[in-house]
């Protein structure tokens, strides 16, 4: 479970101070698949750096599966991300000089399991994603949606508890990005939660709950409501 | 986890081939620069008798002018008297006990094919060769009996005795010098110990003599000394014998002392040596012996020269250089794979994790900066040896030993270390979620 309470984010420089989260509190269970959309500078990805433990939180408490991550040091917040969180990039995020298969390994070696356990792992995955065969290209053969499916490989190889993704068919045509979407389900439906960060409302509308985000405050319920009301405001 | 960052190194110097290699480039000239100094100056400071450092001792007496030390402070003269070293010879009273100097000699080989040449001899007394350690090709050096014997013997350094025989065994043949002949007894193995430590006077770096013949004998033929003379006052009769006789310092003398006990011992049988010769009307100083180990007398002697120390900071002053920029080149490589290391923040790598990442990298490439280097090192030594041909004694200075070859690998890769500290951890700092997030 993820719980954040009284989240806020601020960015400092000299002259500013930009409130990227204020008051964000969400409550998200095991299992669940949450949408978050919202205008373009609405803090959707600041909540999700932050529930990724990509970025500290300026204030606020934040549990993940209990464990109040704010009080972590680097190693034991690393230790988190690599073990509960699996990420999902718009760009795809893949290392261009490693294979198919090596990209897959990379959380695999910080989590110090063994060489067969590592393959057993990469392999069930890519075969999951339909790219088994295809362990040693690298990511610059592949067409955009192959590789989503090697980032999503990827995300899912170490079982983590959470699949953080940012806008991931952001790059993709109709087609790839349904198939991804698809496969986002099917992952969810074997019980991993998700957390989809995206600007497109009818991809939005494919996660269970949907969750509005603007000015750094959260709105739950449908996104077609909030965006019509904040066009109307 | 090694074998892992070390294929992400050669797979990151791989991808940055260009970089990579001015990376290497700038360490390899900065270790070659430094290292070429720094070879120099071990060869200059090398003590060829580290072994028995503790066991060799150079001994000196002051014997000199009552109103005026030998050098300032009050330092004893370098070398001692013929009357003084022949009577501390006599007495006998170390394990072992040296004396000698250099005489310029006219060798002249049999038959036609060699011409005479003149030849720096060195006479001495027989302990030299087994106080010293010097190694044996062919037969060994004389004894005491033939010092005492004055029996005209010598030995002779193996590229010597290449020269007048072929390289034979050429024990029990005859060579003439000055019209006299001398039976060879013993040829050399290599050996060639630079400094020249038990005769720093003129140049320690032209290496050992090549031919060696009796001290006894050398008096006896009255051969002069070519190497350092100094009298503080004049000889009262003339001739060789007023020579002898005089206070003039020109023969070097080397104790083998087993134990502090035995060195303790014989600085006693020095000072009452001293003290019984005062009684004679000799030694108007206060007592002023000394005993020098071989490190200590190189160090009184200054071997090496000021120069070589300066040049020395100037070659540490460029490496300092080179890793600068060597810090700009890595610093140019981290932003450039930036997101790189985001992404593997974000997928669980820890900074330290990371930090060790780039530092075996960067450790991979001082390696190859290092191995380049001794390449650049050797191309500095005959740089040198090449601008000063003249000198007959500097191929004895552009030695690289395999001592050199590690510390040229080990200093690089400290180098590359050092100058990678700051990038690292520059790319350890970066927030992932801010390169994340533009991509």
């Amino acid at each position: 479970m993820l719980m954040m309470k009284d989240i806020s984010k601020i960015y400092r420089t000299d002259a500013v101070e930009t409130h990227a989260l204020r008051s964000f509190s969400l409550k998200v269970d095991d299992g669940e698949f949450v949408s978050v959309t919202g205008p373009s500078g609405s803090g959707k990805t600041t909540f999700l750096n932050i529930a990724g433990l990509l970025e500290e939180l300026t204030g606020g408490t934040y549990e993940l599966d209990g464990r109040d991550i704010s009080s972590l040091n680097d190693k034991e917040r690393s230790r988190v991300r690599n073990e509960k969180i699996g990420f999902i990039f718009q760009s795809f995020n893949l290392i261009p000089e490693l294979n198919i298969f090596d990209n897959v390994d990379v959380p695999l070696r910080y989590r110090r399991f063994k060489a067969d356990d590592r393959r057993r792992r990469i392999m069930d995955c890519l075969d999951q994603v339909g790219l088994a065969s295809r362990i040693k290209h690298y990511p610059g053969q592949l067409s955009g949606g192959q590789q989503q499916r090697v980032a999503i490989a990827r995300a899912l190889a170490g079982e983590p508890r959470f699949l953080l993704a940012d806008e991931p068919t952001g790059n993709l045509d109709t087609n790839m990005a349904d198939s991804v979407l698809e496969l986002l389900g099917e992952i969810n439906a074997a019980g991993t939660t998700i957390i989809m960060v995206t600007h497109e409302l009818t991809l939005a509308d494919r996660a269970r709950r949907n969750i509005f985000v603007r000015d750094g405050e959260i709105h739950d319920g449908p996104p077609e409501l909030h965006f019509a009301a904040a066009a109307n405001a | 986890m090694l074998r892992y960052y070390l294929k992400l190194g050669v797979l990151s110097i791989r991808a940055n081939p260009a970089l990579s290699a001015l990376m290497v480039a700038a360490i390899a000239i900065g270790i070659g620069a430094c290292m070429t100094i720094v070879t120099v100056r071990h060869v200059m400071t090398d003590n060829p008798v580290a072994h028995k450092n503790d066991r060799l001792f150079h001994v000196q007496l002051d014997n000199w002018n009552p109103n005026d030390p030998y050098e300032e402070p009050d330092e004893p003269p370098e070398q001692v008297t013929y009357l003084d070293s022949t009577a501390l010879l006599q007495a006998g009273r170390a394990f072992r006990q040296v004396i000698s100097f250099k005489s310029d000699r006219v060798v002249q080989p049999e038959g036609d094919e060699i011409r005479p040449f003149q030849e720096e001899v060195r006479a001495t007394s027989a302990d030299f060769f087994a106080m010293f350690d010097v190694p044996f090709r062919y037969g060994s050096g004389w004894d005491a009996e033939a010092d005492r014997g004055e029996e005209r013997v010598t030995v002779l350094s193996s590229p010597m005795n290449d020269r007048l025989f072929g390289g034979e065994d050429s024990t029990g043949r005859m060579l003439r010098m000055n019209d006299e002949l001398f039976r060879v007894v013993g040829v050399l193995d290599d050996w060639n110990p630079v400094p020249t430590f038990f005769d720093l006077n003129n140049n320690p770096f032209d290496g050992p003599e090549q031919i060696y013949a009796p001290f006894s004998v050398a008096v006896t033929g009255e051969w002069g000394s070519s190497g350092n003379n100094s009298c503080w006052k004049p000889p009262e009769e003339g001739g060789y014998a007023g020579y002898l006789a005089s206070e003039c310092i020109w023969i070097q003398m080397w104790v083998e002392l087993q134990d502090e006990d035995e060195k303790a011992a014989y600085a006693q049988f020095l000072d009452d040596y001293v003290m019984e010769q005062k009684e004679l009307g000799r030694f108007p100083r206060e007592l002023n012996n000394r005993l020098s180990t071989p490190e200590e007398w190189m160090i009184n002697r200054e071997v090496v020269d000021d120069t070589v120390s300066v040049l020395l900071s100037l070659a540490v002053l460029f490496l300092i250089v080179c890793l600068l920029n060597t810090i700009g080149l890595l610093l140019a490589k981290v932003i450039r794979r930036s997101n790189d290391i985001s992404l593997r923040r974000a997928l669980g790598a820890s900074k330290a994790e990371l930090f060790r990442q780039y530092i075996i990298e960067a450790g991979m490439i001082g390696v190859a900066g290092g191995v380049a280097g001794i390449g650049m090192t050797w191309l500095g030594l005959r740089g040198i040896e090449n601008v000063f041909a003249d000198y007959d004694f500097i191929g004895n200075l552009v030695k690289m030993d395999w001592a050199m070859v590690g510390l040229a690998v080990a200093l690089a890769i400290v180098a590359a270390l050092c100058a990678a500290l700051y990038p690292t951890w520059r790319a350890c700092s970066v927030s992932p979620a801010s390169t994340l997030r533009v991509q």
